[in-house]
């Protein structure tokens, strides 16, 4: 197990390093650490003691490294934000309450995924369709589609509220859901189009000349070799809902609301300021389901479509 | 009856007629190479068979079966594509077992074909791997296999041996050929190459612009094309063909201006048909005979390029007024670049064509 997850995280991989050399793979690292740094930041603020958030200079590591970084950049790791989390004293008396965030939790992940998987399966069909058998102005609906993309979410908010309460939608899973999936069809079509429109046709001749039907044809040969682009779209989508704010805040009731939306309640309320180890327990917390999707993933994300048979 | 008929066949894209009016019957066990230039329509026409292109007109009748409106999975065929067209996902094994799953057929028994057609195209040791993990020759084996693992009507080929080096492309043509004589099946091969065409096929059609030239055994397009742009089509180096203007003809002799030279050339008899006027005259570059003097059945042209064959030398010549005549010769007649050539051209093997390209044959 130990050596597959270094495989997947690229060590062991010499054919790499000896391509580019030390020096580039160096200069690559530096770059990703910095990306990397903001997101290591508020995860080791998240295991820091309350007082130590807003301490100038910050403190800096966990751990002294054997005496290599000064003592007083070194903070001593707690676990106590975490409990907060789902449990702590909303008053400064006041006893420990449950703070819903399991609720919460459970609301992210629900609707995220409930929504990013309907949109595959029904724009993956679409992609197909669109794919296989143009329409007249073919080009027109995929354009179409991608309008509600186009605005800025807090100019499409305002129709689609209205549309909400109209027919009472608001704050329900199934609108908050059904939300999320149309957006997320529009990205989904036009991904899945492409990875469609890229495969050979002789191969889908082939399977229909040998006697299967167009559903097999699709569900046989077509969906295994677009494996890598479900997985690509999968993760994008993913990472669009799980992160959305504004439609969240204002569509979702106190049973549906989503973590980014709980995440904001949190910290502001109460009018003690902002409780930043808390935020960045809530956040590493947040990140952890969307990494591991994403991190189990990556090897189809990385191994692109193949397109070995079929030479042009 | 595993047989494949095409009742005056059309095939329009919008305006553009990609096959016209094609006749064309395929016996059972009888291997037709429809053979022409890209764009002549042979694919399509074997895409109208396989029913991935619906008939604009005209009739495809398969095992004596109207089969117009039948889609392809319908039609029980088998085709090899140009670019095999082999399942990516799936492994080689996979693959050839893949139409097999539409006929009902038991695991045992699915595994019994596919191996057995395996050993008959040497893919044993590839069947679990993937089809980019293979090479092109067994790449084309595998699509082969394919086609053979079950028992279709008829058998369609898209250019199968395009994609093969020259070595490989030689052995796999015989490879192809014998494993079509074990089937009797009607079997169709696009091609635009004419070595394949002559080699694998019992007949061969040739195609240009969407319409059928000549249908016939590889030794009759050879020998007796219909037309000049068969001629030209078929035989390697090209046939020389050359504008004539027909003067005369008697006891089996047609004088005529050949490129600015009076000939008196032995031709067939069917010629005194035709009105004096332009022709062509075809004669194949082998078909010549080199003498040292001239006289009015020889053509003067002097050597201009010399490209030794191997076996034999071909020699660019030009005549006096600007022709250009092919001419092949063998390896011991040594000729010199400049030197003067004295041509007879073969009686036997010289063809007239009247004006519209037709040939003139008794």
């Amino acid at each position: 197990m130990a050596e597959s997850i270094l495989g997947k995280l690229g060590f062991g991989r010499a054919s790499g390093v000896d391509k580019a050399g030390w020096g580039r793979t160096l200069a690559v690292a530096v770059v990703a650490f910095i990306y990397f740094l903001p997101v290591l930041f508020i995860i080791f603020t998240a295991f820091k003691p309350q007082g130590d958030a807003l301490l100038v200079p910050p403190t800096l590591s966990p751990t002294s490294l054997f005496g290599l970084i000064p003592d007083h950049f070194v903070f001593k790791p707690t676990l106590e934000n975490f409990g907060s989390v789902f449990s702590r004293s909303m008053t400064p008396d006041g006893a420990p309450e449950a703070t819903g965030f399991d609720r919460y939790f459970f609301n992210s992940i629900f609707i995220a995924s409930a929504s990013v998987l309907l949109a595959l399966v029904i724009g993956t069909l679409a992609a197909f369709g669109f794919s296989r058998y143009p329409l007249k102005g073919n080009d027109t609906y995929l354009f179409i589609i991608l309008t509600t993309r186009m605005l800025p979410a807090i100019v499409v908010i305002i129709p689609v509220i209205l549309m909400f309460r109209v027919v009472g939608l608001s704050g329900s899973y199934l609108g908050i859901i059904m939300l999320y999936t149309a957006f997320n069809l529009a990205f989904t079509i036009w991904m899945m189009k492409s990875f469609f429109d890229e495969l050979s046709p002789d191969v889908e001749d082939a399977a229909r000349i040998d006697g299967s039907s167009g559903m097999r044809v699709f569900f046989k040969i077509c969906l295994p070799q677009v494996i890598a682009g479900l997985a690509a779209t999968f993760v994008f989508g993913l990472i669009l809902t799980w992160n959305e704010f504004l439609f969240a805040l204002l569509l979702s009731g106190p049973d549906t609301r989503t973590v980014p939306v709980a995440m904001n309640q949190a910290v502001s309320s109460g009018g003690r300021g902002t409780d930043w180890t808390l935020l960045a327990a809530i956040e590493t917390l947040f990140l952890v389901p969307v990494f591991l999707v994403t991190f189990f993933l990556q090897n189809h994300l990385l191994r692109g479509v193949t397109f070995g048979t079929v030479k042009r | 009856m595993s047989t494949i008929e095409l009742r005056k066949v059309t095939k329009r894209f919008g305006s553009f007629t990609a096959v016209k009016d094609v006749d064309l019957s395929v016996a059972a066990g009888e291997v037709v190479c429809l053979l022409g230039p890209s764009g002549c329509g042979k694919t399509t026409t074997l895409r109208v068979i396989a029913g991935l292109e619906s008939v604009t007109d005209g009739e495809v009748v398969i095992a004596g079966k109207v089969m117009n409106n039948l889609p392809p999975e319908k039609r029980d065929i088998a085709m090899v594509f140009q670019f095999y067209a082999l399942y990516p996902s799936a492994s080689v094994g996979e693959n050839i077992a893949f139409p097999l799953y539409h006929d009902g057929i038991s695991r045992a028994e699915r595994t019994a074909r596919v191996n057995r057609v395996a050993a008959i195209l040497h893919l044993e040791h590839v069947l679990d791997r993937l089809p980019n993990q293979i090479s092109e020759g067994e790449k084309q084996r595998a699509a082969m296999a394919r086609a053979i693992v079950r028992d279709p009507n008829c058998f369609l080929f898209d250019e199968p041996l395009s994609r093969l080096d020259v070595e490989l492309r030689q052995s796999m043509r015989g490879q192809i050929k014998e494993v079509l004589q074990g089937l009797s099946k009607a079997t169709v091969i696009v091609t635009h190459d004419q070595l394949e065409a002559l080699t694998m096929a019992d007949r061969i059609a040739i195609m240009k612009d969407g319409l059928i030239e000549q249908v016939g055994s590889p030794h009759e397009v050879f020998a007796k094309p219909a037309n000049a742009f068969v001629a030209s089509f078929i035989g390697t180096p090209q046939m020389n063909l050359l504008e004539a203007d027909l003067k005369t003809f008697a006891d089996g002799t047609a004088e005529m201006a050949v490129a600015g030279i009076n000939l008196a050339i032995r031709t067939d008899a069917a010629v005194a048909r035709l009105q004096p006027g332009k022709v062509t005259i075809g004669v194949r570059p082998r078909a010549f005979t080199a003498t040292d003097t001239g006289d009015r059945g020889t053509i003067s042209a002097r050597a201009e390029l010399i490209e030794p064959m191997g076996a034999e030398t071909l020699i660019h010549a030009r005549t006096a007024a600007g022709a250009d005549i092919r001419v092949v010769v063998t390896r011991s007649q040594r000729v010199k670049v400049g030197e003067a050539l004295n041509l007879r051209p073969d009686p036997r093997q010289t063809h007239v064509f009247d004006g519209a390209g037709k040939a003139v044959r008794s």
